[in-house]
């Protein structure tokens, strides 16, 4: 509907400036909003207006719904007289002044203070919920949105050094996070280790699988090896569902140990985190937990990749991004420097897996489907590539506007009982990911920042040795 | 001299089923610049790219420095000082010239990089403004001296350059090829010079090879070739004639 405003303004604005030259901005808005409105009749009135029903006798019947056709009608009408009055003059300005007036302070203020800001507000985030939303509200903004958040700033992370450094495309990256929920949830229940062991073993595993991978498509690149890590992520899934005896297929594997507090169940007996503490017994103690674990992996995540991009290591997978052929020429290993990649993004995966297999208690094949593998690379794509800083907040874009999708209730007030927002989630992705391809096709976050600086410019001498070149 | 520093014998290299080089002999003495020239497709970039040993040879035998390398890989013949500035200059573009340059480093030691930095700094003067630079963003003979730069770097024996005049305005030419002159003369560094641009390229060059078809044709010194008909109606005044083979 938007489109259709949009493009009916499109006409009334191109007729403007023969026509109505002296009229005032009020009154053009109010004709653009009027001949909008009409368009936007006559398009819904068949599609919104009429509604065939089947009665009891089974036969169609033909309903109308002008409450509905009217409202929808009203809400494009008024928005594009609000589009008229103050958001195109607005951009008109702004075409017409000179871009030499651009470069604002707070542009820099804000990068300078949005890590820092955004790491204490990540680090207070369940104080805050608890204080607002109080104990049982708490929960679902915690695990919802805090870890569901976090499982995905991580895997796009550690997607991030696969595709976004290495610029090894890799469609198929939600198999080492299954290899690592599924070596945490196999060796948990059949052996009884702990988390915290299990944790670097699942990591450990899935990189092995990382390097297996890696092995056979070292020559390839592009569409090929997207082609490629794509089946190869379907054959894993496969593997999982039919391999009954060890996965137990589709059912799934249930009653996988939770991780404890240095030792200390998160249970309601009397050796229970809360009964140790002196507190009263509530789940959101876990929650919090799993939460802060999360979090310091996601950082480890971020901080490794960070400190591997100033390391030759790192330097050669954007080499490596940029140009294979002048990389060998200057002595750098692509063979390896491509299965450090592979096996390093598989790894943080297989972290992000154990936790998610401890946190779920409870993982099936269903969980790590090819959506998974492409919600991921769309995060790291619209974050901007190889952007620590654009990742987080694709993540924190894509999967808490789902989230919030399942709790825009008050919607069914206005479509209707049966309307689920969350149906509409993938076209609203859609949407998103067209838009932001348009305006920044480089991503949220573009610009990739220098991994050496001079401290002073001008001149090459003994200032140099300050810094760390590796 | 006993033992020429980069010795190729007899090698032939094919694309597929299309043979490129029919069998190529070729010497680069210490402390000399040797240029390959040659017209279009003669296969002059292909020997160079067998010498780093992509495409490899089928036949023949590369030495470098008295050890083997036709069977090496690409980035351990590129750790043995034989430094490479590849056609078309293949920086990195979204890299910092900085990086670019730390790139093509082979030393741990900051002091040392330091040090090589102003070496090859010195020598392109350009850069040093640039350093912060995105590398996509220089002119083309800046991005050809970013190249250079990026390949001396490894403070290498041997540079080998494929056509570093290509696209570039005859004083960026003149720039260049200045610059190898004086590394060459100062530091005794050997060049492997592959060009189009052939009375440069004699002229800068103690000795010189002509490419046809695969085959060495003609060699000399760098004044000698300039004085030979068939290099002078080839590549000099304007193709007018085929040479005669």
């Amino acid at each position: 509907m938007a489109v259709l405003a949009h493009s009916a303004g499109e006409s009334g604005r191109a007729r403007r400036p023969n026509i109505a030259r002296e009229r005032s901005p009020f009154v053009v808005a109010l004709h653009d909003a009027g001949i909008t409105a009409l368009i936007a009749f006559g398009v819904l009135l068949p599609l919104i207006g009429f509604q065939t029903v089947q009665n009891i006798n089974e036969v169609l019947v033909l309903r109308t719904r002008w409450p509905l056709l009217f409202s929808l009608v009203a809400i494009i009408g008024a928005s594009r007289f609000v589009y008229a009055v103050s958001v195109a003059p607005w951009l008109a300005r702004r075409a017409a002044r000179p871009v030499a007036a651009a470069p604002p302070g707070w542009r820099s203020l804000v990068g300078r203070w949005f890590v820092p800001f955004a790491i204490g507000f990540v680090i207070a985030y369940p104080a805050i919920v608890l204080f607002s939303a109080g104990f049982r509200g708490a929960l679902k903004w915690v695990d919802n949105f805090g870890i569901q958040i976090l499982i995905y700033v991580m895997l796009g992370w550690g997607l991030n050094i696969v595709v976004g450094l290495a610029g090894l495309l890799d469609l198929g990256y939600v198999a080492f996070y299954a290899v690592g929920a599924y070596s945490y949830a196999l060796l948990a229940t059949h052996f009884g280790f702990a988390f915290w062991i299990l944790l670097p073993l699942a990591g450990i595993l899935a990189s092995f699988w990382g390097i297996l991978l890696g092995f056979p498509v070292l020559r390839l690149r592009g569409d090929y090896l997207a082609i490629v890590t794509l089946a190869f992520g379907e054959i894993i899934r496969i593997v999982l569902v039919n391999w009954v005896s060890l996965t137990n297929g589709y059912a799934g594997i249930g009653g996988i140990p939770r991780p404890s507090f240095f030792g200390i169940p998160f249970t309601a007996d009397d050796n229970g985190f809360a009964a140790v503490f002196g507190l009263q017994f509530s789940p959101i103690y876990r929650t919090i937990f799993l939460y802060y674990v999360i979090l310091a992996l996601a950082l480890l995540t971020c901080f490794v990749t960070v400190r591997l991009r100033r390391l030759p290591v790192g330097r050669a997978w954007e080499a490596l991004r940029e140009d294979e052929i002048a990389c060998r020429s200057l002595g750098i290993n692509t063979t390896n420097t491509k299965l450090t990649a592979f096996a390093m993004g598989a790894m943080f995966a297989g972290f992000a897996g154990s936790f998610f297999a401890a946190r779920q208690g409870f993982i099936s094949p269903e969980s790590f489907t090819f959506l998974e593998s492409a919600t991921i690379l769309s995060i790291v794509v619209l974050g901007g590539m190889g952007s620590q800083i654009g990742v987080a907040i694709a993540a924190v874009v894509m999967i808490g506007g789902t989230e919030i999708m399942r709790q825009l209730d008050f919607l069914k007030d206005i479509f209707g009982s049966t309307f689920d927002p969350t149906q509409y989630r993938m076209l609203l992705f859609g949407f998103a990911m067209v838009a932001i391809m348009i305006w920044r096709p480089r991503g949220l976050v573009a610009t990739r920042s220098p991994s050496v600086f001079l401290t002073e410019r001008k001149t090459i001498a003994a200032d140099l040795v300050k810094e760390g070149h590796g | 001299m006993s033992e020429p520093l980069l010795c190729v014998r007899g090698v032939k290299t094919y694309y597929g089923r299309v043979q490129a080089l029919k069998g190529v002999d070729l010497d680069v003495n210490d402390g000399e610049i040797v240029t390959l020239i040659g017209a279009n497709g003669a296969g002059k970039s292909t020997l160079m790219m067998t010498v780093c040993g992509n495409p490899r040879a089928r036949e023949g035998t590369i030495t470098f420095a008295g050890r083997d390398i036709t069977r090496l890989p690409t980035h351990e013949i590129a750790r043995l000082k034989l430094a490479q500035a590849p056609e078309g200059r293949r920086i990195f573009p979204r890299m910092t010239v900085l990086e670019n340059l730390q790139m093509g480093a082979t030393t741990a030691d900051p002091a040392e990089f330091d040090r090589d930095l102003e070496r090859v700094v010195g020598l392109f003067p350009y850069l040093s403004r640039r350093l912060g630079q995105r590398g996509g963003t220089l002119s083309g003979g800046e991005q050809q001296m970013l190249a250079i730069a990026r390949a001396l770097m490894s403070r290498p024996r041997l540079l080998m350059l494929d056509e570093p005049s290509l696209g570039l305005a005859p004083l960026i030419v003149r720039q260049i090829f200045d610059a190898i002159r004086r590394l060459n003369a100062e530091q005794g560094l050997s060049v492997f010079l592959v060009e189009q641009n052939a009375f440069h390229a004699l002229k800068l060059a103690h000795r010189g090879y002509v490419m046809v078809n695969g085959l060495i044709t003609l060699t000399g010194s760098g004044r000698e070739l300039l004085e030979r008909p068939e290099v002078k109606s080839a590549y000099l005044e304007g193709g007018r004639q085929q040479v005669a083979r």
